[in-house]
């Protein structure tokens, strides 16, 4: 089959996640290969948030196993690898995307020093350097070179958000979580943010991961979705087809419940 | 050697949310289409025309049969294959042009076209899209809007040239020449023969008489796999 | 009434022992923060407790102390606590650095070069050099334990942002034996440079964050800085008008109600040492407040 030699960038088996008696998820399996974007959509309760903290390496499952395929084209099971590794591989293998920006900045240090951070905690030790791959993603992600010194306090929802993307994007991470990435902002700052994510996913070739309830997420930026439900996994496929032609009763009533703008 | 081998494909919707109400739309349907070939499904509105093209395309899943399309030294069949192969078959092997432009918002004409081209460096994408906006004699004027805007027809014109750009060697088309204008008819004709003498399969639905004729090898009235109601 | 008496240097034995526990720990580790139980002194935190027990804890009846407040041997806090050490435990104490065997500071490395026999005790306020810019306590104990120190280099590149110029000028960070990111205690970034491959033992003690950490002797300590940005020790455009000293740290002395100003020598000891080998060819003529 031509194309589609290549092995997969993240594999999921099972995995499970219990918080005491209560269901957090469970026996969720896929494959995720570079390139490839995935939505995760369900209501509140669904699992989808304790999903991806759990593919993401801050939860650990109760069980299951996470498979990542590391730069030099080894296989690492992600729960089995040291904590530093973890860590590392946190900080430049992977980005995370939070729905509240806060979480994800440093609000205290500048828009430089924040899209800094990462490229100087893997070693740079160039000021020139790396104050000019800040401004570089500054522009990238639209927010006005002028602007690199003021700190997230000062920056709008939307600007807030753009710079954790920045942030998460400076080190090439190949593979990017997002929870509810547009959540909280206003509709026309929604818009260009979706805008400015799918070219950069597209430009990049990043694989992703997006957690949201908002169907017209999913379909903007996927090109597969994962349904889930009280922690189950109800329907899984190409975004068009579960979106188009949905088969479970779930997933029916989910998408007839979009209202028509 | 066909390039698309439908078999024995069959689809019924179950609506869940009317008590598990059935709906079914093909049985038993089948039909293939080799190199430079170009098949027209015709029937009535309603009949599952639409259906049968999105099947293919994958956007709709079967219950039962099997879709193959060349790929290659193999066949693929999108019933069953993993999503990640029907990406890279909609990717390189199949095309489609849906009966109305589905296009991601505030994004210009032109890179609405260009983006059909996967793996083209941006800049070349876009100089091949802007000749094929040309051949469907949309205004350049209009190349950096977002098409939300334009008229029927002008929308329709976006989406064949994005579904003509990349030359695949299937190409699904869905009412390619509704809300079109004689010339541009003709141009849909002109491009239709030149991707045959390439050697593509080509599945369309058409209404107009003459568009058929023009094209058409082969016809299939698709009320054959109507299923009894 | 009776006089008081002490056990040897204020601190019963169990508690030195513990002290000393940590000390080793602290002098295997370089640079890493041990925690240890801290105990209530008879000067409330904030006045050099943490110090005061690391000396406590490794002072003989034979040592001879020094005890320096930014470089001074009289201030309040000085006296005080050599006074505490002559009463609590009868050791010989004096001001010349190069007689001293414990030499207790806050805030300044002494001039004259330490030897091996010397042991050099920094009283610490916050022994955190990421306390500012990661509150949390579990989050910096992890980055220690990781080597994660990025973001004292984004504290650094903010400095550079901001002013210009990387503007710490006390308390600058350093990697002791390239691992452990340390701060110094707020010691001038002059002083730095004497931290690496320093014949004396360094220890440092935080009273009330209950922390004690330690430089080997002859351990190299790099000051953090960018390629491009390298670390400079400050340099005084003046000398000390008392000795005439170009390569000690100055301390600036207001003279008058009129403004004017002199700089002398921060290390008392350092200039009276100068100002003697002077004084031994001709009288000085220390301009103390007149002339131009």
């Amino acid at each position: 089959m031509t194309g589609i030699d290549e092995n997969p960038l993240l594999t999921v088996e099972e995995l499970t996640k219990w918080y005491g008696r209560r269901l957090g998820c469970r026996d969720v399996s896929f494959d995720l290969y570079e390139g490839e974007v995935m939505a995760v959509v369900g209501e509140s309760g669904s699992g989808k948030s304790t999903l991806l903290q759990l593919l993401s390496g801050q939860m650990e499952p109760s069980g299951g196993r996470i498979f990542y395929r590391l730069r030099d084209g080894s296989t690492a099971d992600v729960w089995q690898m040291s904590e530093p590794m973890r860590r590392f591989l946190f900080r430049t293998d992977w980005g995370y995307v939070h729905q509240d920006a806060q979480l994800g900045l440093r609000m205290g240090i500048s828009a430089g020093g924040n899209v800094g951070e990462r490229l100087m905690a893997v070693g740079w030790r160039n000021y020139a350097a790396i104050r000019e791959s800040a401004l570089d993603w500054l522009n990238r992600v639209e927010i006005d070179e002028a602007r690199i010194d003021d700190t997230p306090r000062s920056y709008s929802g939307g600007m807030r958000q753009r710079l954790q993307i920045a942030r998460n994007l400076v080190t090439a991470p190949r593979l990017i979580f997002m929870d509810e990435p547009t959540g909280g902002l206003d509709v026309s700052v929604q818009a260009r943010l979706l805008d400015l994510l799918r070219r950069l996913v597209a430009d990049l070739n990043i694989a992703a991961i997006v957690v949201t309830h908002d169907l017209a997420v999913a379909r903007l930026l996927s090109n597969r979705i994962m349904v889930m439900k009280a922690g189950e996994v109800i329907e899984t496929g190409l975004t068009d087809q579960v979106l188009d032609d949905p088969c479970e009763p779930y997933t029916q009533l989910l998408v007839s419940s979009i209202l028509p703008a | 050697m066909r390039l698309l081998d439908v078999c024995n494909v069959a689809k019924t919707f179950t609506m869940h949310l009317q008590g598990g109400m059935q709906l079914p739309i093909l049985r038993g349907l089948g039909f293939s289409v080799a190199p430079g070939e170009c098949v027209v499904l015709t029937g009535p509105s309603g009949a599952g025309k639409s259906s049968i093209l999105k099947l293919i395309f994958g956007n709709y899943r079967c219950d039962e049969g099997r879709i193959l399309v060349r790929d290659g030294e193999a066949d693929v069949d999108v019933a069953t294959a993993p999503p990640r192969q029907i990406l890279s078959l909609r990717r390189r092997r199949l095309g489609y042009v849906t009966q109305f432009l589905r296009a991601v918002p505030r994004v210009a004409a032109l890179d609405i076209v260009a983006d059909a081209l996967t793996d083209t460096p941006r800049e070349r994408a876009r100089g091949l899209a802007a000749v094929m906006l040309a051949r469907f004699n949309v205004p350049e004027r209009l190349w950096s809007l977002p098409p939300a805007t334009f008229s029927g027809g002008e929308q329709q014109r976006i989406n064949l040239a994005r579904g003509f750009l990349p030359e695949t060697p299937v190409l699904l088309l869905d009412e390619p020449t509704a809300s079109l204008d004689a010339a541009n008819r003709d141009a849909v004709i002109g491009l239709v023969r030149e991707r045959k003498r390439q050697g593509a399969a080509i599945v369309a639905i058409v209404h107009d008489e003459a568009v058929r004729a023009a094209i058409a090898d082969t016809s299939i009235d698709v009320t054959r796999f109507a299923t009894a109601a | 009434m009776t006089a008081p008496v002490y056990n040897f240097a204020y601190l019963d034995e169990q508690t030195k022992r513990m002290i000393r526990r940590a000390i080793l720990k602290a002098i295997a580790i370089p640079g890493y923060q041990v925690p240890f139980a801290s105990r209530e002194m008879p000067m409330p935190y904030g006045w050099g407790t943490g110090g005061v027990q690391v000396t406590a804890s490794i002072l003989g009846p034979d040592d001879v102390l020094k005890v320096i407040d930014q470089g001074s041997d009289d201030t309040t806090n000085a006296v005080s606590i050599r006074k505490f050490f002559s009463k609590t435990a009868s050791v010989r104490t004096t001001t010349a650095t190069n007689e001293a065997t414990v030499i207790q500071t806050r805030h300044r490395i002494p001039e004259t070069p330490l030897t091996e026999h010397q042991v050099l005790v920094y009283q610490v306020p916050i022994p955190e050099p990421l306390r500012f810019l990661e509150p949390r306590e579990t989050e910096t104990r992890r980055m220690h334990a990781l080597s994660e120190y990025g973001l004292m280099h984004v504290k650094l590149y903010e400095d550079i942002a901001r002013h210009g110029h990387i503007a710490t000028t006390y308390a600058y960070p350093v990697k002791v034996a390239e691992r452990y990111v340390m701060d110094p205690s707020p010691i001038p970034k002059f002083d730095n440079p004497k931290l690496s491959d320093c014949p004396a033992l360094q220890l440092f003690g935080a009273g009330r964050e209950k922390r004690i950490y330690a430089i080997p002797p002859y351990t190299k300590v790099v000051s953090l800085d960018f390629e491009d940005h390298p670390f400079e020790p400050y340099r005084h455009d003046a000398q000390c008008e008392l000795c005439g000293a170009t390569d000690s740290y100055l301390d600036e002395v207001i003279t008058d109600d009129a403004g004017n100003r002199m700089f002398v020598c921060s290390d008392t000891d350092y200039c009276d040492k100068r100002r003697a080998a002077m004084d031994g060819g001709q009288q000085a003529t220390a301009t103390m407040g007149h002339g131009p």
